[in-house]
């Protein structure tokens, strides 16, 4: 064999081995770390030497992360607002992923559907939330509704796209060998939506924990959004930070969580982007 | 044509091809890809085509695959009529066109996959094809992993891993550096001899045609024809190196390569009108 596998890693030089130091320093997880760590520093001495009754710093908001915890409100609040994260991020996948097949296979359905979803993915969404308020009241329910119209956007026209975008050379070659319509879904298409697909779902977590925020904001005495309105008015800024890091960490969380299950079901993707 | 493929066509055997009058028109008419094709091609014979590039070449290895439909004439395999893609025709892309999610076990297995093979006959093909083109160990790679020669062999090995009788190859080491390419030629033919089967082998090099076919036919440019088919009698194997240095070699290289620089056909061979030529080679040197 006279060729060779191309290497995915770069092996490391000899001349960087004669400074270990040097290298563990610039080395970007330790760059990063020390980034946080001076940013949470210079907040701390920041805040202290400010003293305002409406800013907060790092160890003010870890006492008051600790007191929510022993009273057991941010375990509620946070376990409600999953909920509704769940299902209206789970309902924007089950529903947007085949409807964006379908209408990126289905010309008809395609046209039929079109007008619609242009017109409510341009309307600022919050515009709706009165309106769905009125219809669905101010518990739960609305709320998933409203994650739900924020989530499915981005993942329907974005599995649309993926399955649109297949490689017209890899369709001709399934149809050279026989392959079967099914066939043809399970070798070609779905394998090259998937990354559209996973794309869609990572703006569809962003887009789904600002909707919930909002939703919390103007319906339900519940949530991380609740929360952040009621410690504002009472002015309980140690409090009020905990669930908006609380989000931070949520949506920092689910994003990498994704990035994983990608790495899983698409190992191709991953390995490529590395080289 | 020769009398031994006159024969083995009247037998229609499994692998032969008729390409009958084909005309293959593109565009609304604007292109005339093909125009009155014909060709017939023997059972396990090795056909190479050969044109400038844009001539139609590809259209009719499509069109001989049932990709695409001719707009008149008709193509046989095997006696049938060729009405879309045949389980018993393969085809070797230019550009690879493996599966970027697959590994290289699964891109092999594809073929048969699709074909409903039963799995314990998928497990001991494939392994056997990854074996013939000597990528074992590289089971589990990615096609992105590989080299373009490595790919290309996966290429081939999924085209041969369903056994047709019919492998269509489109300039398929095309994009192959020149030394990957004479190695893959070589394999090629290695794997010819091991496993003969009707092989039609579309290129644009003159050193490529002449080193693998047992025939060549030479296409014109647009509307696509061909113009001439050649018999190469260099006896097999062949050996690209002694190869080049021998005068059968050279007299059908130089004769293919003035025959597609005219392009138009002119029917005397080649070698003969070369004495014309130094006379105006040496006008040109004195006026300038």
């Amino acid at each position: 064999m006279s060729q060779a596998v191309r290497q995915v890693h770069e092996p490391a030089g000899a001349a960087d081995g004669a400074r270990p130091w040097r290298r563990a320093i610039e080395s970007p997880i330790v760059i990063r770390t020390l980034s946080v760590a001076a940013g949470i520093v210079v907040w701390e001495i920041y805040g202290r030497w400010l003293h305002s009754p409406i800013f907060a710093y790092p160890s003010g908001i870890a006492g008051g992360f600790a007191a929510v915890v022993r009273s057991g409100e941010l375990q509620y609040y946070l376990a409600s607002s999953l909920v509704v994260l769940f299902w209206g991020l789970g309902l924007g996948i089950v529903i947007g992923i085949p409807v964006g097949i379908l209408m990126a296979r289905l010309a008809i359905v395609e046209h039929i559907l079109d007008p619609y979803i242009n017109a409510l993915y341009a309307t600022p969404l919050v515009a709706v939330i009165p309106l769905i308020v009125l219809w669905l009241g101010f518990q739960t329910k609305a709320k998933v509704a409203l994650v739900f119209l924020f989530c499915i956007f981005p993942i329907l026209l974005n599995t649309y796209q993926g399955v649109k975008n297949t490689d017209a050379k890899l369709s001709e070659v399934a149809r050279s060998f026989c392959a079967t319509e099914w066939q043809l879904w399970r070798d070609l298409i779905i394998p090259s939506a998937v990354p559209f697909i996973v794309a869609g779902i990572r703006l569809a977590i962003g887009r789904g924990l600002v909707g919930m925020v909002i939703a919390e904001f103007y319906t339900s005495i519940g949530g991380l959004g609740y929360m952040i309105v009621q410690y504002a008015n009472t002015f309980k800024m140690d409090r009020l930070f905990v669930p908006i890091v609380v989000l931070m960490i949520l949506g920092v969380g689910l994003t990498s969580l994704l990035r994983g299950v990608e790495r899983h079901i698409a190992p191709w993707l991953h390995a490529a982007r590395e080289e | 044509m020769s009398a031994d493929v006159s024969q083995a066509l009247r037998q229609s055997a499994s692998g032969s091809i008729v390409v009958d009058g084909v005309r293959k028109v593109f565009r609304r008419g604007a292109t005339v890809a093909l125009e009155a094709c014909s060709l017939e091609i023997a059972a396990h014979e090795l056909l190479c085509i050969i044109g400038p590039s844009g001539c139609g070449k590809t259209t009719l290895l499509r069109i001989i695959d049932g990709l695409i439909r001719p707009d008149s004439g008709r193509v046989l395999v095997g006696g049938e009529e060729v009405a879309g893609p045949r389980r018993d025709v393969a085809m070797v892309f230019q550009h690879f066109g493996l599966f970027p999610w697959k590994t290289v076990y699964h891109n092999i297995a594809y073929g048969l996959r699709t074909q409903g093979r039963p799995a314990d006959e998928i497990q001991k093909v494939v392994p056997h094809y990854i074996g013939l083109i000597g990528l074992s160990g590289f089971e589990h790679t990615y096609p992105y992993q590989l080299s373009g020669g490595m790919q290309q062999r996966v290429g081939l090995a999924r085209a041969l891993a369903i056994n047709p009788s019919v492998l269509l190859m489109d300039e398929p080491f095309g994009s192959l550096d020149a030394h990957t390419r004479e190695l893959m030629q070589v394999e090629l033919l290695r794997l010819w001899r091991m496993q003969p089967k009707t092989l039609v082998f579309v290129t644009h090099s003159i050193d490529e045609a002449v080193l693998l076919g047992s025939r060549i036919a030479v296409m014109s440019g647009r509307p696509g024809r061909i113009t001439e088919i050649l018999d190469v009698n260099i006896p097999r194997p062949r050996d690209p190196d002694t190869l080049r240095r021998s005068p059968q070699y050279l007299a059908l290289r130089s004769h293919i390569w003035d025959r597609l620089k005219h392009d138009t056909p002119p029917p005397r061979p080649a070698i003969q009108d070369g004495a014309g030529r130094p006379g105006g080679d040496a006008a040109g040197r004195t006026s300038s």
